[in-house]
């Protein structure tokens, strides 16, 4: 369907993110009060292959969602480089905005809200080819094959508005939408977090079946370990706007350096009814973001937390296999904490 | 490299089954109407909008046709016949003070009173609309600089404001148009700014951002259509008091001077006559009442009929 090749032999990555860097002010209380600034995302810097499926997982307000819009440009990034197939983006000689979001779009977690309640779903789904100057008919014909493709028939359900169509269908007409101007990379934020199980399973194998006919790399953001798990090739762990460690699927879910991807992956219930929980892995809130500890976000919950942690910011560092980078004294050969290994 | 193809659950992309009922119904019946024919349908099957609807098109169709439905002239007055009552012989509504035909002044005065009524509500929402539409698209200073100034005549009562507005151009119904105009922009404006500044924030229009569309292309596709409903059951409210203003300004003798037919006025000349003629003397605040209550009641209407997803 799409011969869009992907170059082998030395490939540069197709998104590549230097010290991704987003500070919300916070409105303060009193008018000369210091202004406050909420570390959204803080030097998060990673690579995604073309063809390959990077997941991001965290906790609620660890930054994910702001990565993605950082990504799409939603909103401005306050530092950072993004390369974008090569090409740096929005540079004097780089990748356009318009040309980024070509080649880049992204599927929203609530499915109703992102669509416009007042436009038949075709006609949402060729907005976007519209707004890049393919001429009405035409678009709209985009749509219909759209529609079928994300396995809706477009006589059925083209010309139904989106509270005509169930959670499932909505998802899938946002995929349909995110398609429509033949992107290479698609982020899907929390994209089938909202759907019920079965439903969330059928979307899945959407997700990877459009991924293999279209040659689609996705960065996949969730809450959900196991279905990350499923879905991914890497996994990026963030915490409280930083990434705490990254690498395959195999090494994040096999093997974990560190105690908060531990903690994370210890937290998932099991499907075996006879092993319990004894005691809950990771206890209390993280942090407050606006004024995050000093050294090591994670020490304040973390069981191996010493004097290190609390002076030194652990630096992404890699360990083991190929891929797999930690940020963590335990495994930052040079640090003085006494579990180093 | 992706999780083992045992996990994989078929997909079968016929499995899916639309909402129930709706495979029994023929392709070609169910292929939904657009967004305005549904409200349209919807209206027609609400009885109390029907009939409002009804009684304005009468009042508005007889205002219009007023010069061929042979009435007597409006402005004949007749000093053998003053306040004859209602029912009278020839005269079906009785007559006024000057021995005017009450029916021919009410219908003619329906033409002025409904002008009155409407021109200055769309021309304030041509013009408010508009402001508050790039006001809320495009927030920020803009925004603050634009709800700022509006909020300025805000602060003063409508009445008061079109009074002094009328009072300072003088009378005459030009100038009483225009006051009623100025009085509305305001509300108009601030109504459609957050209106569009909620719709501005929603998933779909980020999604159509991130699409790399233009803003107006946006603001057309997007949120014109989400912010034109509840701005239009806003305006239809606004047609009944501008009605009253206008009723207003005319019976202090700012708007239309005698001896023009007009709902306000004629109330203002026969409140001398309420002790003799109480009923002639109420029936141009009857049409008043009617027609903005009409117009009360349509907006009800719309705003549920709008509402698509009830």
């Amino acid at each position: 369907m799409n011969t869009r090749e992907i170059s082998t032999g030395h490939p540069a990555p197709l998104l590549s993110v230097r010290g991704l860097r987003k500070y919300f002010p916070v409105k303060s209380e009193r008018f000369f009060a210091p202004r406050l600034m909420v570390q959204a995302v803080d030097d998060v810097s990673f690579s995604i292959e073309a063809g390959e499926t990077l997941g991001i997982v965290g906790e609620s307000g660890c930054g994910k969602s702001t990565t993605a819009r950082l990504l799409m440009r939603l909103i401005a990034p306050d530092a950072g480089e993004v390369d974008f197939a090569g090409r740096p983006v929005l540079t004097e000689d780089g990748l356009s905005l318009r040309d980024l979001r070509r080649n880049m779009q992204m599927v929203f977690q609530d499915s109703y809200a992102s669509l416009n309640p007042r436009l038949a779903v075709q006609d949402s789904i060729a907005f976007g080819p519209r707004a890049h100057g393919v001429p009405g008919p035409k678009a709209t014909a985009k749509a219909r094959e759209l529609l079928s493709l994300v396995g809706l028939d477009p006589d059925q359900f083209g010309r139904r508005y989106p509270h005509e169509l169930s959670g499932g269908q909505r998802q899938r007409v946002n995929v349909a939408r995110a398609l429509a101007l033949d992107p290479r990379l698609v982020i899907l934020d929390e994209a089938v977090s909202a759907l019920d199980k079965s439903i969330e399973a059928q979307v899945l194998n959407l997700l990877m079946d459009l991924k293999a006919r279209l040659q689609l790399t996705y960065l996949f953001i969730s809450h959900d370990l196991n279905v990350v798990q499923y879905i991914s090739d890497h996994v990026l762990v963030m915490y409280l706007g930083k990434a705490v460690e990254v690498g395959s699927v195999e090494d994040i879910y096999h093997r974990p350096r560190h105690p908060y991807t531990q903690a994370l992956l210890a937290s998932r219930p099991t499907m075996d009814p006879e092993v319990k929980l004894e005691r809950s892995p990771l206890t209390g809130d993280p942090p407050n973001p606006i004024n995050p500890p000093p050294g090591c976000r994670f020490r304040t919950r973390c069981a191996f937390a010493e004097d290190v942690c609390g002076r030194v910011e652990p630096a992404l560092t890699s360990c083991g296999a190929t891929g797999h980078a930690v940020a963590c004294h335990m495994h930052i050969p040079d640090s003085s904490h006494s579990r180093r290994q | 490299m992706n999780a083992p193809e045992a996990q994989r659950i078929t997909l079968k992309f016929d499995a899916l089954t639309p909402a129930p009922g709706a495979m029994e119904v023929p392709v070609g019946v169910m292929l939904p109407r657009t967004y305005w024919q549904t409200v349209g349908v919807r209206l027609a099957r609400d009885p109390y909008t029907a009939a409002c609807a009804f009684i304005l098109l009468a009042i508005a169709g007889a205002a219009v046709l007023a010069p061929w439905l042979g009435l007597p002239d409006p402005a004949a007055t007749n000093a053998a016949q003053r306040l004859l009552p209602v029912g009278s012989s020839g005269h079906l509504l009785g007559t006024d003070e000057l021995g005017r035909d009450m029916l021919s002044r009410l219908i003619h005065g329906g033409r002025l009173s409904l002008t009155m009524g409407v021109l200055p509500v769309a021309v304030a929402l041509a013009i408010g609309g508009t402001l508050g539409l790039v006001a809320g698209f495009i927030g920020g200073r803009t925004n603050m600089l634009v709800m700022r100034l509006t909020d300025v005549l805000y602060a003063f009562p409508s009445i008061l404001l079109a009074v002094a507005i009328a009072g300072s151009l003088g009378a005459g119904v030009g100038n009483a148009l225009l006051a009623i105009t100025i009085v509305f922009i305001p509300p108009i404006t601030r109504v459609t700014e957050s209106v569009t500044t909620q719709v501005r924030a929603m998933d779909f229009v980020e999604a159509a951002r991130a699409s790399g569309a233009g803003a107006f292309r946006i603001i057309r596709t997007h949120i014109l259509g989400n912010v034109m409903g509840p701005v239009f059951v806003y305006a239809t409210v606004l047609v009944s008091v501008s009605i009253l203003i206008s009723a207003g300004l005319s019976f202090i003798g700012l708007g239309a001077s005698p001896p023009t037919a007009e709902w306000g006025l004629m109330l203002n000349t026969l409140r001398e006559s309420i002790f003799l003629a109480p009923l002639n003397a109420v029936l141009p605040g009857f049409m008043i009442f009617i027609t903005s209550m009409c117009f009360n009641l349509i907006s009800d209407g719309l705003r549920s009929a709008m509402d698509v997803r009830l």
